[in-house]
């Protein structure tokens, strides 16, 4: 399933997207809507239980996603001194109203996917398994998008290296295994097609593309997402009854 | 070995080492860390502070230029920011109007109607102005700041704030600068008041940002008492134009000259704002604290096993903060000025450093063995580690070294604060943090002792006896051994937090008091505030209801598109025409540079003597300091320029003074004004009536707010009774000066160690003896109760008579509480017998323990009329009243003793005793040893009778008679029994039982009724006692001590010898000789430890298999009352009152503590490292490594009781104690935890 998550890291200049973006984006949005409840009402006969816990972990990183979503769309917006709260809240939902949705579901599939994939291959995750790391990971996640957006970098290539090596980091520090690593890299490679077909389509664009329409660093910011989400989805599959304790 | 492992086993060794020292110097390390921490972060005081507020700097106008931007060499106290030319210059024009003289015919939209009107000229004035001189010809529009569009989303400001030209402000905008405007508007207030925004508002207003100066001092109100209007006219410039303003000044000061007015006009302020920062960036950085937060809480979650959990994660916390701080401050001192966003950059370090050393830490520290030492738990724990963390200090520092080889400059900044992080967090890990670590743990270990069992159930509740938590200065210790503990204010905490912040609560009523403090302030500002709101409320509902206002309310006139302040068409602007057909043409509106301002023309507006004095002070000089700090920022944010980072000039300002005549301010009336006029009387009643609404309605907020008070105050006492926080009864009883209170003022908890008293004897403790599960006592009055160590309870009571054939329970007679004219029981008191006293301490003397014992219940036997003596022994009874009898019996015990210590009182005893003594004597002799086996009682009396009971069911066994003299001591091991004799010799018996006897784990109390009566002994025959060896002369002279254990029997007796003897067969291995007084102490324990004191003080450590002396130490001035030992020490105390700590293999004296006189002669030890002592109504807990007190236990209620005399150590680490007439049974918990 395509995934769209965080590309708001992106849109920081466009506001105002055609009737056509709008289509598809409900388009889409139905889909995964349609998708979901199938995949709500499969698991729901057989069963109900794990159904149960599987809707919780859904809608706890659809959550995540959502709000991450958000809070870093803002990063990308430019500064302005504001004073007044309409002109705030105007900021906050400047970018698109289907981007948090989107990462929501995104992240939710991503982190549904990770435990599942983890049980298939047999490999249990057992490395740093606990909510510290997990903030930590979140953390360190929030700085790298801080600093693709804030950060002045003589050229591109060296930003793009520089979170490449970043993100490296993030998955050698906090999640160290294959399926991770796998998972990782599929997440970001059809993310980065997906946004390019968006933007080919005219959905949005960015500023300054220097990687066919897109920034090169983005697909590693989708790859840091999806270990991050990967390692929430994890330690929810594990912990069960713990909720994250962040929003 | 390859260098791997053995850098590993450096590093281990020195982490060792290192842990050592810094578990046991605590405190210097603590207070070392924390001046390093306080030195590193001195630099940061020359850092700026956090904050948005704007920073000032002033200069003189005369000689003013526009900073460069390069910094010059020496700036003085110029500060960094001033460089460059500002953002703006703002030129404010201070109005102050009146209409003078005051006329009664003038209504009071008067106020501010025409001196309102006179901003309009005033505007045109500077508008208008231009200067020429020889570089040229400045009009405002080539200087002023020129402005766009208004910022997307402001359009309702649209119509008031100019757009498209000069930024020039005044409250003509209301009105978009055109007179007909206003001049058609019939009701100025509520044209204010229209634009301003509704609900609270912090930033600066609309009405402030065109009036200029604050809304309450505008004066433009219908209350105005002063009938002066202040205003500015604000001009924004883009360039500094020195002469063109000096004329413009010159120009309106004399048209309208300020009479009094004294203002400085030679200062320019330089205003620099920060960079505000805004709720969209401030989003992201919550976002990033709240993750960290989250990141905090669960890392610091994972401490566990410490005794604080909260105090290790502040610590924790503290440690990475500080390491951040120590950072920041270490980069500053070299010469690195920090250029990223602190608080943005923050979290991020946070989460580089992280607290998984801390954590790992504390884990493995708390992960090693519970017995072991604090100091080498801490080292171990630290050992354990030390690899891992240095390989997760090593990795870090390269990831963070290839970051700083990125070459971007915002990395490499954050690559060195994280290494400097990094390191100055390893420096504070391993001192700070390890030596509260270590603090902790300790207080741990305290607390664990202090903590008590939880109560057994289905017992009657003892009544806990006072405890008191003595803090004693700490004992002189000279030796070199002892180790300093932490001072006493990290001792003294052995509360539990949060009962601490109880009582603390519940002591000063905290939490009622900050709900009475808040209620008050919040009192307070409804009265402050209230009158303010009420006020303008009121102001607005008068204004709508005046008949001077509109009744319709729809008279607003349509706005047009705001005027630009230099209309487009406008013939009369100045900017090509030059010199400008000016309709005023006296005094012109223009001035040449050369020729000044000298055509000073006839003022029209001469000043009368104003009734309504305009007068200018001090605060007119800047009065836009009154004005928010967020002014100027929000009033250029519209125009979407930001001041952040950057600074605005502030010139001084024009004064002007306008005076208008009564005659003008009627011309300039709305005929709206004048349609109702109110008289001047009406007015003053009008403005007396809402003053007077104003009271009412502010007593009626008042009364309310009092009100509302009281109700919830009510609501607090119904949900909050009083004894709120003072859980539990016995809290809730006691007053504070019940129990001392520590240091900190708080008392401690009656549930720690609560010694559990055992009552029922009558007179005071002579034996003590316990197998672990049962204890037998034996009183001076030679009654035997035999207890349950675990609940305390009184299983059987052996009277003195023997065996009776039907007795009750001692509870049962106390509880039945029959008292009157009944046969009493054991009245048939012991002779002391002559001979060695077997106590050798004074006892007590007697009145206080009857004074302390009125519950004497348990003589009381009341079946004991109807029951036939019983055949073994014919107890003497005598019907006497209930204190002659206790007071007899207790004479007849001390009378014929021949103590070496006699009481004095015995001497002078009442004659009527004599009798009871002859009685006595005859009667039952008393029980002089005790042992204790299974569930047999071994009691050796003074008439040399042995005598073998029943624990549980308190019948009589055995009895053997074979020896004359009187047993001084007996030993019970296995299935012998060893009697010592007055006489010196020594009996060997063996007890042969048909049936196997049975360790009966006997717990629990029977009911009263559980206990048959049993009239004859059947089961006599089953245990028989036969005497199979009997050594004569063992000693020539009494034996006072006799010792068993590990198959060996040691006697110590008078005549300065120890014998040990095989227990098989009854042979004597060895004679030891080296006292040269009698033996008073001995101890032997199963690993063959055999020590011994004597009566010169001198203790002695022997070989028990070879007989030779290991070491012979005098210690003692006087005898030597009890020894004990543990693995590697010895404790002795003697009649100096000094506790003796020797060490075993070298018998070198470690230290000795000097105890209160007349306390300590017993000494028990529970764990290797904890002694307790009997003192004076209490026992106390010592650490025998320091040699601290840790605790002392009050055992009665009365601290100045009797001694504790005997003290018996059992396995369950209770700990048993006489205490005069009672028994005290104290738990120490968790020794027992610790034992496993």
């Amino acid at each position: 399933m395509p995934r769209l998550e965080e590309h708001c890291w992106s849109c920081s200049c466009e506001t105002k997207h055609s009737s056509g973006a709008n289509w598809l984006a409900s388009k889409a949005e139905e889909m995964m809507s349609i998708i979901t409840s199938v995949l709500r009402n499969a698991y729901g006969s057989l069963h109900d239980v794990r159904a149960a816990n599987l809707i919780r972990r859904g809608l706890v990183l659809f959550t995540v996603g959502a709000f991450l979503a958000l809070v870093l769309n803002l990063l990308q917006i430019q500064r302005h001194v504001t004073l007044f709260p309409e002109e705030v809240m105007t900021t906050l939902f400047s970018s698109a109203w289907w981007i948090p949705p989107c990462c929501g579901t995104g992240a939710a599939v991503v982190g549904l996917l990770y435990p599942c994939l983890d049980s298939h291959l047999g490999e249990p995750h057992k490395f740093k398994r606990e909510w510290a790391s997990v903030m930590r990971c979140i953390a360190v996640f929030v700085g790298i998008n801080h600093a693709s957006v804030k950060l002045d970098f003589d050229n591109n290539v060296q930003l793009s290296l520089t979170l490449a090596a970043l993100s490296l980091g993030l998955w050698w520090t906090f999640d160290r295994s294959r399926s991770g690593f796998g998972l990782g890299i599929t997440t970001a490679v059809l993310a980065t097609v997906f946004t390019q077909l968006l933007v080919y389509n005219g959905v949005y664009q960015y500023t300054s593309p220097d990687f066919l329409y897109v920034r090169s660093w983005l697909p590693c910011i989708f790859f840091s997402g999806g270990v991050t989400v990967g390692n929430i989805g994890r330690q929810l599959a594990m912990g069960g009854v713990e909720k994250p304790h962040m929003d | 070995m390859t260098l791997r492992e053995r850098l590993r086993e450096k590093i281990s060794a020195a982490f060792y080492r290192h842990g050592l020292l810094c578990a046991s110097y605590p405190v210097p390390i603590i207070l070392f860390t924390s001046a390093s921490i306080l030195t590193c972060c001195y630099p940061l005081l020359r850092l700026p502070l956090p904050g948005t507020g704007p920073v000032e700097f002033t200069t003189g106008v005369r000689d003013y230029s526009v900073p460069s931007h390069e910094p010059q060499g020496d700036l003085g106290e110029r500060p960094d920011w001033y460089r460059g030319p500002p953002v703006a210059y703002i030129q404010q024009v201070l109005v102050k109007a009146s209409v003078s003289p005051w006329d009664s015919s003038l209504v009071p939209v008067d106020v501010f109607r025409s001196p309102l009107g006179r901003a309009f000229s005033l505007l045109e004035e500077i508008r208008n102005h231009v200067h020429s001189d020889g570089s040229g010809v400045r009009s405002l529009e080539t200087l002023c700041l020129q402005v766009t569009d208004l910022f997307p989303g402001l359009r309702r400001m649209q119509s008031v704030l100019p757009e498209h030209g000069c930024l020039l402000v005044s409250p003509g905008n209301y009105w978009q600068n055109q007179r007909e405007l206003f001049d058609l508007d019939p009701d100025l207030l509520k044209t204010i008041q229209k634009h301003e925004p509704k609900g609270l508002h912090t930033s600066a207003t609309l009405r402030d940002l065109l009036f200029g100066v604050p809304g309450k001092y505008t004066g433009v109100s219908h209350y105005n008492r002063k009938r002066v209007v202040t205003y500015t006219i604000t001009v924004v410039l883009s360039s500094y134009d020195a002469r063109f303003l000096g004329s413009l000044r010159g120009r309106l000061k004399q048209l309208h000259p300020s009479a009094n007015c004294s203002l400085r006009d030679d200062h320019m302020v330089h205003v620099h704002f920060k960079e505000e920062i805004g709720i969209a960036e401030l989003i992201p950085l919550v976002t990033t604290y709240i993750i960290l937060f989250a990141y905090i809480y669960f890392s610091t979650r994972k401490i566990d096993m410490v005794k604080s959990k909260w105090g290790l994660a502040l610590a924790a916390v503290v440690t990475v903060l500080s390491s951040l701080l120590m950072s920041v401050g270490l980069c500053t001192l070299f010469g690195l000025t920090p250029t990223l966003n602190g608080g943005e950059i923050f979290p991020y370090l946070v989460v580089v450093i992280g607290l998984e050393n801390v954590l790992v830490l504390t884990k493995s520290v708390v992960s090693t063995p519970v017995d072991l030492e604090v100091k080498l738990r801490i080292a171990q724990g630290l050992s354990n580690e030390s690899w891992s963390i240095m390989k997760n200090m090593a990795t870090e520092l390269c990831i963070i070294l290839i970051g700083y080889f990125t070459l971007v400059p915002a990395i490499q900044e954050f690559c060195l604060f994280a290494v400097v992080g990094l390191v100055s967090d390893f420096f504070l890990q391993m001192f700070f943090f390890t030596t509260v670590l270590s603090i902790d743990i300790r207080r741990m270990e305290l607390a664990d002792l202090n903590r008590r069992l939880p109560a057994e159930a289905g017992l009657p509740p003892p009544k806990p006896g006072p405890l008191r938590i003595r803090e004693v200065p700490p004992p002189p210790r000279p030796s070199p051994h002892t180790i300093t503990l932490q001072t006493p204010a990290f001792r003294n905490l052995r509360l539990p937090k949060r009962l601490r912040v109880v009582y603390f609560l519940a002591r000063t009523r905290l939490a009622q008091r900050i709900i009475m403090v808040g209620t008050v302030i919040w009192i307070g500002i409804l009265v402050y505030t209230d009158p303010a709101g009420i006020r303008t409320y009121l102001a607005a509902q008068v204004s709508e209801q005046s008949p001077l206002g509109d009744p319709g309310g729809g008279g607003l006139a349509p706005h047009l598109g705001v005027a630009p302040v230099f209309r487009g068409g406008d013939p009369t602007s100045a900017l090509s025409i030059h010199p400008p057909p000016d309709p005023t043409p006296v005094p012109e509106n223009q001035s040449q540079g050369h020729h000044g301002a000298a055509q000073a023309g006839p003022l029209p507006q001469a000043s009368p003597p104003a009734v309504p004095q305009i007068t200018w002070g001090a605060e007119d000089e800047e009065g836009w300091r009154r004005l928010s700090f967020r002014h100027w920022p929000s009033l250029f944010s519209y125009y979407n320029i930001t001041l952040a980072k950057r600074y605005i000039s502030i010139l001084p300002v024009i004064p002007v003074t306008v005076h208008l005549s009564p005659q003008e301010a009627i011309e300039t009336r709305h005929p709206q004004d004048t349609r109702h006029p109110p008289p001047s009387i009406p007015k003053v009643s009008a403005d007396l009536q809402t003053d007077l609404t104003l009271y009412k309605v502010a007593a009626l907020g008042l009364a309310a707010g009092v009100l509302l008070v009281l109700l919830l105050f009510c609501l607090y006492r119904v949900l909050c009774p009083r004894n709120y926080g003072q859980n539990g009864v016995a809290h809730g009883r006691r007053r504070r000066g019940d129990l001392p209170c520590d240091d900190y003022g708080y008392s401690p908890p009656v549930s720690e160690i609560s010694p559990l008293l055992l009552r029922g004897h009558s007179m005071d403790i002579e034996c003590l003896a316990s197998d672990g599960m049962l204890l037998a006592s034996c009183c001076l009055a030679g009654q035997i109760r035999v207890w349950d160590t675990q609940t305390g309870d009184c299983l059987t009571v052996i009277p003195n008579e023997g065996p009776m054939c039907g007795w009750d329970g001692g509870y049962g007679a106390a509880e039945s509480g029959l008292l009157g004219p009944e046969t009493l029981g054991p009245a048939c008191e012991e002779e002391g017998g002559g001979g060695y006293p077997l106590r050798r301490r004074t006892a007590p003397t007697w009145p206080t323990l009857f004074n302390d014992q009125p519950d004497l219940t348990p003589l009381i036997d009341t079946n004991f009329a109807s029951q036939p003596p019983s055949h073994l022994c014919t107890p003497p009874r005598h019907g006497f009243d209930f204190g002659g009898l206790v007071e007899r019996a207790y004479m007849e015990h001390e009378a014929p003793s021949p103590s070496a210590y006699p009481s004095p009182s015995s001497a002078s005893s009442s004659p009527a005793s004599a009798a009871g003594t002859q009685a006595a004597a005859d009667g039952e002799s008393s029980v002089w040893a005790l042992e204790l086996r299974g569930n047999l009682i071994a009691a050796g009396r003074s008439s040399g009778k042995l005598e073998l009971w029943d624990a549980v069911e308190g019948s009589l066994r055995c009895v053997n008679e074979d020896g004359g003299s009187g047993i001084t001591a007996l030993a019970f091991l296995n299935n012998r029994i060893v009697a010592a004799r007055l006489n010196g010799s020594l009996d060997f018996f063996t007890v042969e039982i048909n049936k196997p006897l049975g360790l009966l784990q006997y717990r629990g109390a029977p009911g009263r009724g559980s206990v048959p009566p049993s009239p004859c002994y059947s089961s006599e025959d089953v245990i028989s006692c036969q005497l199979t060896r009997s050594v004569q002369c063992a000693h020539q002279k009494p034996i006072t001590v006799l010792r068993a254990a590990a198959g060996r029997v040691v006697t110590g007796s008078q005549d300065h010898t120890v014998r040990v003897y095989r227990l098989e067969d009854s042979c004597c291995l060895f004679t030891l000789q080296g006292h040269s007084g009698g033996i008073t102490a001995i101890y032997i324990d199963q690993t063959m430890v055999l020590a011994s004191g004597g009566q010169d003080g001198a203790i002695c450590l022997w070989d028990v298999l070879t007989g030779s002396r290991v070491s012979h130490v005098y210690g003692h001035r006087g005898d030597v009352t009890s020894l004990v030992c543990t693995i590697s020490c010895v404790i002795s105390s003697g009649l100096d009152d000094l506790i003796c700590i020797w060490d075993r293999s070298t018998g070198i004296k470690l230290y000795s503590i000097q105890q209160e006189v007349g306390c300590g002669a017993s000494l028990g030890v529970i764990s290797e490292s904890l002694l307790v002592t009997g003192g004076q109504g209490c026992v106390s807990f010592w650490d025998l490594n320091f040699g601290d007190l840790l605790q002392t236990v009050y055992l009665g209620q009365s601290s100045d009781g009797q001694g504790v005399r005997q003290l018996l150590v059992l396995d369950n680490a209770a700990i048993i104690c006489d205490f005069g007439s009672e028994l005290s049974l104290v738990y120490v918990p968790s020794v027992l935890e610790k034992l496993d």
